[in-house]
Formats: structure tokens, C-alpha cells, sequence
């Protein structure tokens, strides 16, 4: 389904300050996997998942979604399979608009926006039933400004709002960093069940190698730009969390 | 007296519709767009050149709303696909605008005398005064309603967050871009009709009439802001009638000022001193509570 092939990505080429961030990496995500990404401060985590959603263009090396080759194709067109959450629950929201103009927007990732008023009440009701699913309380909070809630509350909206639309991959990158454990259980359960139930293939990024340990099927290690280690599920459900712990000695 | 009332309710409707784009791009996009000098005086001065040839003042408000609507696209073109700052490409195409407005005028005024005029284009009631009004009312009240349905259709929706958040329309499919240059379209033709209405209601159209004209809707758009603010109104409606407000509001002190005798030279002057005012005012407030 993914297939990254030779990708390099250097920052600054040819100025002093040149870095290589991505090197020569080569990788192919199947349908419906649910991988996990750890490695330390600045190994190029980001960075490879920007290549895949398209905020990045590689320096070198293709990107290939179901065969088809998206390297040149820009961001806002790749959102036709790809759904994101940031790190920063800020970033996948638009704090001055309602909850319900938000789920309208996410609704459409795949879609023209048009002009008709598309968030009528049968859409209400779908978008007050889903964040209902969600236990925290914010389904008859819809008119309000998005800018209110929590970052944990944003965060799992954010999420929920990924697959309101057709979706195919969704990438994660640290989605729980900013977050109180309890929201953070919340987001990555949701996403354990986008991927059970709905078969959407998960890449997800971590700092917490307990996270790493419990969610995900493949574990891949990333350091100084290449792929450390590429563990399957199987030899995954062996690996303890002092196993991993190791790798960072 | 109410006669001096009225004057200032007609010419805050005639500039409702540049204080509408500002605020469609200083609200809602984050852009500090001053084409609107420029633009402002592209739509009189195609108004006069086209009244000279007879056409009917109907017919003449599409086209120089066109005209503004290219304008702010050359703006955008530049901001978005040579990245240079929205600042300096607002200044970049009000410069060239100038000579442009030049050209299409071929001298510095024209008066409008004797030519037929828009407020008198349909006859709704005897007394001239209020016909004039009940015309401008109809004008800014349709421009507000579809502005209002735009903003709340999923188009709408994609706008609004754009320059809310851009990093999260990207990732939703959204070509910001494309949404910049069709926003900054809509504002800089909502401008130029201002300049077409304020021509018809004072009856010529100088190269000079835009100069600073940004500044009135800016006054225009952070008072509405206040209201908002202070009433915590959500409701995009009721948004944009503040804005209305706000220009009303704007006029209301400029014509007092000039009741109370202050020279006509200073007005430009008191205009920037009061926008100030209106911006510092909130700040000095929260200033005074810390201390
Ligand atoms: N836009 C950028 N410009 C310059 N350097 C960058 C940029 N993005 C990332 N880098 C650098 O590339 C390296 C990898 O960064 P990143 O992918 O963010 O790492 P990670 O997410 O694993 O912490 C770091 O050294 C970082 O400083
Ligand atoms: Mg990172």
C-alpha cells in the first residue's frame, strides 16, 4: 500500500548548516498494518511521515501509494487516503470555529467544498452520535467554539474527525505528547479500533516506549536517519518493555 | 439636525460594503490586504468612464465589481505564487492601481452632474432623502445576506478555517491558495463597489477619494470587533451587521467632528487618531486592571 523507495532528505543542501535527516530509506507498509515508530530526538520520525503526507518533499527517492506514484503530488491533494494528527492538539483544529464546523470541514477531506449548507441536521446528529462514543461529554456541545476545550478533549475530536471521510492512512505523529494520560488512553484506543475494525492502516509515532510495547503490530526503529531495527508482530508480542528500553541504553 | 444624522447613515451604507471586505479579510483570512485604496477608486473610476457613455448606473455596479474582484486577484496572484508578503502586494498593486485609475479616468475628477444616478434608479418613496436610504438599505442588506449564506456553506466553512488554521486545511484537502485568491476577489469587489456608491452619493469621482479610505474600514471592523467581543456573539449574521455598525459608528464621530468646526484638513488626522483610539483603548483597559 505504502512503498517508500531510496528516500534521502537533506536540509540546507550545500549550505554549512547541510543535514541529512532521511537516508536512503526504504519501506513497504501493507494494508491495514498498524505500525509503530520510536527513535530518538531528531533520527528523522517527522520528517519521514512528512514525506508521506506530503509536507515534505523527499530529496531523492519516490513515494508510492496503492502503485501509484505521489512524489510530486502536494499535500492538500493527498488527503484523498491520507488523514494526519499532529503532535500539538492545536494544529488539527480551527479554534475559532464550532465543533460542528470543524466535523463539517474533516467530513469533506476527500471532497469539493461547496456551496450549499452541507451541516444540516441529519449531519448533526451523525456528528452528536459519534462524539457521544466517545464518553467525554461533548455531544451536546457542538456550537461551541472549538478553542474551548481541553487539549485532550481537541486531540480525540481531532482524531474522530480523521475518519469522517473515506480514509485509507492515518499518521500520527506523537498524537499524545501534550496530553494527560487519561485523554492519551482515550486517542490511542481510538485508533487501536480505527485499525481493528475499519482495517485503516496506522503509523503511528512515539516517545512513550510503553505505548510502543502496547499498541501496534510492527515496531520500527528509527536512528541518524535509517531504519535501526524492523520488528514484525510476531517477534513484537516477545519483545518486553526492558527489551526496548535497551535500544536507547 | 436629523438631516445630519441621515448624511452619515448614507455614507456609512455606501462604505458597509468595503468594511464587509475588510473584515472578510482581516477576520476571516488574517491578511492585511490594502489594495483598498486602490480598488476603492477602480470602481468609481470605471462607474464615471462608463456613466459618460451612457451606460445605466444598474449595469455599471457588476462591472466595477468585477474590476475590484480582478484587482484583488493580481494581490493574491502575488502574495501566493511569488510568497511575497500580503503586506507589500497589497501596496505593490494599489501603487500600479493609481495609474491605471489615471488612465481610465484621463484627468483627476469627474463630475457626475447630470448623469443618472443609482439611488435614483427605482422610486420607492416621494421624498428623495429616504428613497436614497431605502436604495443603499437594499443594496448592503441583499450583499450582507449572501455574504452571511456564504460564509455558512461548507465553501464558507473551508474559508473561515483557512486563515484560522491553514496547517489543518492543507491536511483536509484544501488549497488555501486558491481559497486566498477567491477571498481577496469577493473583498477587493465588495471595495470597489464602495467607491462606486460614495461617487454616486457625492456626485464625482477624484484620484485622490481612496487615500486612507483602508483606514475607515479598518476603524470600521475592530469597532464591530469590540461589539463582538463585548456581546460574545458567535452568529456570523449578527457578525456582519456588527460590522455595519461599526462603520455607522465611524461615521457618526467623523461628522461630529466636522460639526464642531474642526478643519476639513485635520480630518484625515482625527480619522487615524480615533482608529488608534479604538485599538488602544481595550489594551489601556487591561493596563489599568493589572495595575
Ligand atoms: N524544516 C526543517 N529544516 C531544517 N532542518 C530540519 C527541518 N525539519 C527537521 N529538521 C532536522 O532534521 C532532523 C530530523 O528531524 P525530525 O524528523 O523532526 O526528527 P524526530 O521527529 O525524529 O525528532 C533533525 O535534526 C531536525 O533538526
Ligand atoms: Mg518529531
Amino acid at each position: 500500500m505504502i512503498s517508500l523507495e531510496n528516500i534521502s532528505k537533506i536540509f540546507h543542501k550545500g549550505k554549512e548548516n547541510e543535514l541529512s535527516a532521511l537516508k536512503n530509506i526504504s519501506l513497504k507498509i501493507d494494508k491495514g498494518e498498524f505500525v509503530t515508530l520510536v527513535g530518538a530526538n531528531g533520527s528523522g520520525k517527522t520528517t519521514l511521515l512528512n514525506i508521506i503526507g506530503g509536507a515534505e518533499k523527499p530529496s531523492s527517492g519516490s513515494v508510492r501509494i496503492n502503485g501509484e506514484d505521489i512524489t510530486r503530488i502536494p499535500e492538500h491533494k493527498r488527503s484523498k487516503w491520507i488523514a494526519r494528527v499532529f503532535q500539538n492538539p492545536n494544529n488539527g483544529t480551527a479554534p475559532d470555529l464550532t465543533i460542528l464546523d470543524n466535523f463539517r470541514l474533516a467530513a469533506l477531506r476527500t471532497r469539493r467544498k461547496s456551496l450549499k449548507i452541507g451541516a444540516d441536521k441529519v449531519f448533526k446528529r451523525e456528528v452528536i452520535s459519534r462524539i457521544a462514543g466517545l464518553g467525554m461529554g461533548l455531544e451536546n456541545k457542538i456550537n461551541q467554539s472549538m478553542g474551548n476545550l481541553s487539549g485532550g478533549q481537541r486531540q480525540a475530536l481531532t482524531l474522530l474527525m480523521s475518519v469522517m471521510d473515506n480514509t485509507d492512512i492515518l499518521l500520527l505523529d506523537e498524537p499524545t505528547a501534550a496530553l494527560d494520560p487519561k485523554s492519551a488512553r482515550v486517542v490511542l484506543n481510538l485508533a487501536d479500533t480505527f485499525n481493528k475494525e475499519m482495517g485503516i492502516t496506522v503509523i503511528l509515532i512515539t516517545h512513550s516506549l510503553k505505548d510502543a510495547q502496547q499498541y501496534g503490530g510492527r515496531l520500527i526503529q528509527l536512528q541518524e536517519g535509517k531504519i535501526a531495527r524492523d520488528i514484525n508482530t510476531e517477534s513484537k508480542l516477545q519483545l518486553s518493555l526492558a527489551d526496548i528500553s535497551e535500544w536507547f541504553g | 439636525m436629523s438631516q445630519f444624522y441621515l448624511a452619515a447613515l448614507q455614507l456609512s451604507l455606501c462604505l458597509g460594503p468595503m468594511a464587509m471586505g475588510i473584515y472578510i479579510t482581516m477576520k476571516v483570512f488574517n491578511i492585511p490586504d490594502i489594495t483598498t485604496d486602490g480598488s476603492y477608486t477602480l470602481g468609481a473610476a470605471v462607474a464615471a468612464t462608463l456613466l459618460m457613455h451612457h451606460w445605466s448606473p444598474l449595469a455599471v455596479l457588476p462591472v466595477c465589481m468585477l474590476a475590484g474582484a480582478i484587482a484583488g486577484i493580481c494581490t493574491a496572484l502575488v502574495h501566493t505564487k511569488l510568497k511575497i508578503d500580503a503586506l507589500l502586494a497589497g501596496i505593490l498593486v494599489m501603487t500600479g492601481l493609481y495609474s491605471i485609475n489615471l488612465i481610465i479616468l484621463g484627468r483627476s475628477n469627474i463630475p457626475l452632474i447630470n448623469l443618472p444616478v443609482l439611488f435614483n434608479a427605482f422610486t420607492f418613496f416621494e421624498n428623495e432623502l429616504y428613497n436614497q436610504l431605502f436604495i443603499a438599505v437594499l443594496i448592503v442588506g441583499i450583499l450582507s445576506f449572501l455574504l452571511r449564506y456564504l460564509l455558512r456553506t461548507d465553501f464558507g466553512i473551508a474559508m473561515r478555517a483557512a486563515g484560522n488554521n491553514p496547517m489543518m486545511t492543507r491536511s483536509l484537502g484544501v488549497n488555501n491558495d486558491v481559497i486566498k485568491i477567491i477571498g481577496l476577489a469577493i473583498a477587493n469587489a465588495l471595495t470597489a463597489l464602495s467607491g462606486f456608491l460614495v461617487s454616486q452619493y457625492q456626485g464625482f469621482t477624484d484620484i485622490n477619494m481612496g487615500i486612507g479610505i483602508v483606514i475607515t474600514g479598518l476603524g470600521s471592523v475592530l469597532i464591530a470587533d469590540s461589539l463582538r467581543a463585548w456581546m460574545n456573539i458567535t452568529n456570523i449574521g449578527l457578525q456582519i451587521a456588527m460590522v455595519l455598525v461599526g462603520s455607522f459608528l465611524f461615521q457618526m464621530v467623523l461628522a461630529f467632528t466636522l460639526a464642531m468646526g474642526v478643519d476639513p484638513n485635520f480630518l484625515k488626522l482625527f480619522t487615524a487618531l480615533f482608529v488608534l483610539l479604538i485599538v488602544a483603548l481595550p489594551r489601556a483597559g487591561r493596563i489599568l486592571k493589572r495595575a
